[in-house]
């Protein structure tokens, strides 16, 4: 599909709006609809859209492997951190309330970063997956 | 939508039954919008029609089967079927009226969600974050769980023998 | 503790015949993709079951703006959304077991799975026996 003219310039000019749209739904989570898994679905799904016109291979640069895979512990790692940084101030596991002088404050920061786990996961996961699906294929071609 | 599930219920090609899978997620996304639940439509928009039916076309391209076999004698499917549609229907009358305010969901817990002791104006957020943290660290741990067992499951061995490894082990 | 009719429980009788349609998919149809299929549509049915009755009629949405006082109750909202997304999981995890059984089976029909996985059996039982 590399060849295909209309979807190259449709796909580069789409591609950073989709990438754009997925940051904002995240941090406008608390203001209005989204949060953190619109957000990390959206991101996977525009990745995904480049990986489809412009080849698996290419995806594969702009995003590593490696770097997918990290993604998907380091949400969930992010996710408990925040909550043993609960522990750590003297609150209780999962406690914003400890995390800023404020206390309605602390709960903005700890809405922030527990969402930004939460993205970071579903969308390695996701971007994972196709990847997994995708490379299944490729490899079987390759040797038939 | 109905329609929509109908034709999904009796069509034999797979490619057909994946395309109206998402055509039915499409539309459950605007049912769910105008139930005023838009974080959900737009996570099931996203979800259900985006990467579900991609991954399903994946799956498809590599099991590269089309067709599906008609099954032989479904009666017995069809009568059970049915007789937990009026089983389920049945109970569901005793269920409270749609939109009814005085419906005991509206009662306990809501009204206090509702009270925004933490400043967020997106309610759903503020629950899914801080009200009931607990839960979605459960559940990105699930997510996470998926992807681990994907890997587990689709993986191939970097090295493989000369003589293939065909059933990919 | 109802007092309606037909016409009230409307969205119960979709959500029904939703569910019943998903059961029916996965119990009558042999290839396993299309009862994945099926087990998705189950699963937004029950989206539906519970996202249903937590609107209410002259509410919006659960964003808290100073010009509305009635909003939809966000609880179940919260719920599907997490069911959401382990649905996404536990269908990717089924799709790559279909995957993994087509290649090892040859066939993702279930007639043809379980009459393979019979022959194995026999063979072994007469080779024991």
């Amino acid at each position: 599909m590399e060849n295909d003219l209309v979807l190259r310039v449709v796909g580069k000019l789409l591609i950073p709006f989709i990438l754009l749209f997925a940051l904002y739904v995240q941090f406008h989570g608390d203001f209005g609809p989204g949060g953190g898994f619109q957000a990390g679905t959206i991101f996977a799904a525009g990745i995904v859209f480049y990986a489809l016109i412009f080849g698996l291979d290419k995806a594969r640069r702009v995003v590593p492997d490696s770097l997918v895979e990290a993604m998907l512990a380091a949400g969930v790692l992010l996710y408990a951190g925040v909550g043993v940084a609960g522990l750590l101030l003297g609150g209780n596991f999962l406690d914003y309330f400890v995390l800023d002088q404020d206390p309605i404050h602390g709960q903005h920061r700890g809405i922030f970063w527990v969402e930004a786990g939460v993205a970071i996961t579903v969308s390695g996961v996701m971007l994972k997956i196709f990847y997994m699906f995708a490379s299944r294929g490729q490899r079987k071609d390759g040797e038939e | 939508m109905v329609v929509a599930v109908l034709a999904l219920v009796r069509t034999r090609n797979l490619f057909a039954v994946v395309v109206l899978f998402g055509i039915y997620s499409f539309l459950m996304a605007t049912v769910l919008v105008a139930l005023d639940a838009v974080d959900v439509a737009m996570t099931e928009a996203a979800v259900g029609a985006g990467v579900s039916t991609v991954l399903m076309l994946g799956a498809l391209h590599l099991c590269k089967s089309e067709e599906v076999k008609m099954a032989h004698r479904p009666w017995l499917p069809l009568m059970l079927s049915l007789a937990v549609a009026a089983l389920l229907i049945y109970g569901a009358m005793g269920l409270p009226d749609f939109a009814d305010p005085n419906a005991p969901i509206h009662q306990h817990v809501a009204p206090r969600y509702l009270q925004n002791e933490v400043d967020v104006p997106n309610v759903v957020t503020a629950v899914l974050a801080s009200f009931r943290g607990y839960d979605t660290l459960g559940e990105t741990t699930v997510v996470f769980t998926a992807g681990a067992g994907i890997i587990a499951l689709l993986r191939r061995r970097k090295h493989r023998k000369p003589e293939g490894d065909r059933d990919g082990k | 503790m109802s007092s309606g009719g037909v016409l009230e429980h409307f969205t119960y009788i979709v959500t029904v015949f939703l569910m019943v349609a998903g059961l029916y998919v996965i119990i009558a149809r042999g290839n396993l993709i299309k009862k994945l299929v099926g087990l998705s549509v189950f699963q937004t049915s029950v989206y539906l079951l519970y996202i249903a009755p937590g609107k209410l009629l002259g509410g919006t949405a659960p964003i808290l703006a100073p010009q509305y006082t009635v909003y939809s109750n966000p609880l179940p909202h919260v719920l599907i959304l997490t069911a959401i997304v382990v649905g996404v999981a536990t269908l990717a995890l089924g799709l790559a077991i279909a995957v993994r059984i087509k290649e090892t089976y040859g066939t993702i029909e279930e007639d043809e799975i379980m009459a393979a996985d019979n022959a194995v059996q026999a063979g072994e039982d007469a080779r024991r026996s």
